[in-house]
């Protein structure tokens, strides 16, 4: 150790630099973690690329639609399964983008009804619309469990063979519908 | 004084306490037997409530952990293991549901780097004192003529008498 600074082989003195190195590194995830526009509550799905859970449900009582089943979500072409409630207030803001996907870009819809009364259901869809080409209501919540929803609206994309392809937590937004949702169920659609 | 020897008994008191706080759970929602109803707070302690997220459903008053813990006890009078019913959760909902993250590929950062760091500093540590020893200059191991001459001197003025001040 009788090296002076000006001795000492150039590893040893880069050496030095590695505080500043890894302060570096530690500074910029720490500014990713603020500033990537990512939700740290978003949890990911555990229940992409596997088959949509088997269920069976009546549609909301006292309306005359069908019901929605598994079944009615294998070999009928690409499904979004929207979950969603009269009494959530991101579903309302989320409802016209519902009707712009099903008029605009003739995507078939289908809605679960999460733990609703049903004339509160039917009241909320008869005023705002009903873009829903199934409905299930789930009263107790169970179907929303077996999906791995943990609050509405989210809303899946279905492939043709009934397999969960994305999951969209929150309301659907116009940019989510436009690089997101859109362009996936056409890729899955072709 | 006292009121040290009050805090001892309050804590003795807490940690004594059986099953602690009773958490969120409902009259409605316990289970009959007080065997399956431990397990179910058990396995409900452990698993997390996503709506508030760091909070178990044991404790949360979140609808769906209500929906939960009403399902674990289903599931536990059906007969399943409580592994079964972590299992049948995570299937749902993911890793993330367990508030004690398993130990798998993924998580081994997670795991074991802590105790990674710690080691590397402690070899560090250690490879830097090995190296200041190794470099501290050494006493030689005989005596140069010059100081031979001095403890000659200072023994001899010295002669097993104190008295030198």
């Amino acid at each position: 150790m009788s090296e002076t600074a000006a001795s000492a082989p150039l590893g040893r003195r880069l050496l030095y630099l590695l505080p500043l190195l890894l302060f570096a590194v530690v500074a910029g995830y720490f500014l990713w973690g603020l500033d990537s526009g990512r939700d740290p509550h978003a949890v990911p799905s555990a229940m992409i690329d596997k088959p949509v859970p088997e269920f069976d449900l009546p549609t909301i009582r006292g309306m005359t639609g069908p019901g929605l089943a598994a079944a009615d979500l294998r070999g009928q072409g690409v499904t979004l399964v929207n979950f969603f409630a009269s009494w959530c207030i991101p579903c309302r803001v989320e409802h016209p983008m519902l009707e712009k996907i099903v008029r605009d870009n003739g995507v078939r819809l289908v809605g679960i009804n999460y733990k609703n009364k049903p004339e509160e259901a039917r009241a909320w869809l008869a005023k705002l619309g009903n873009p829903y080409a199934r409905i299930g209501a789930d009263e107790s919540g169970r179907v929303a469990i077996d999906w791995g929803v943990y609050g509405v609206p989210e809303t899946f994309i279905v492939d043709n063979e009934g397999r969960i392809r994305y999951r969209q937590l929150g309301p659907l937004t116009p940019e989510a519908i436009r690089d997101t949702v859109m362009p996936l169920i056409r890729k899955l659609g072709s | 004084m006292t009121s040290r020897v009050i805090a001892v008994f309050f804590l003795l008191g807490l940690a004594l306490s059986p099953g602690g706080p009773a958490g969120a759970v409902q009259p409605d929602e316990m289970l009959a037997d007080p065997v399956l109803e431990a397990r179910a707070r058990e396995i409900s302690a452990g698993i997390r409530c996503l709506v508030c997220q760091n909070e178990s459903i044991d404790s949360s008053n979140a609808d769906l952990a209500h929906d939960l813990r009403v399902l674990i006890r289903e599931r536990l009078v059906a007969g399943d293991s409580d592994q079964d019913v972590r299992d049948f959760l995570v299937a749902r909902y993911g890793d993330f549901v367990l508030l004690d993250p398993p130990v798998k590929p993924r998580t081994w950062i997670l795991w074991f780097g802590p105790p990674a760091v710690l080691l590397l500093g402690a070899a560090g540590i250690l490879v830097y004192f090995r190296r200041r020893a190794l470099s501290a200059p050494r006493p030689s191991e005989s005596l140069s003529a010059a100081e031979r001459r001095r403890v000659d001197e200072l023994l001899a003025e010295g002669d097993g008498s104190e008295t030198r001040n």
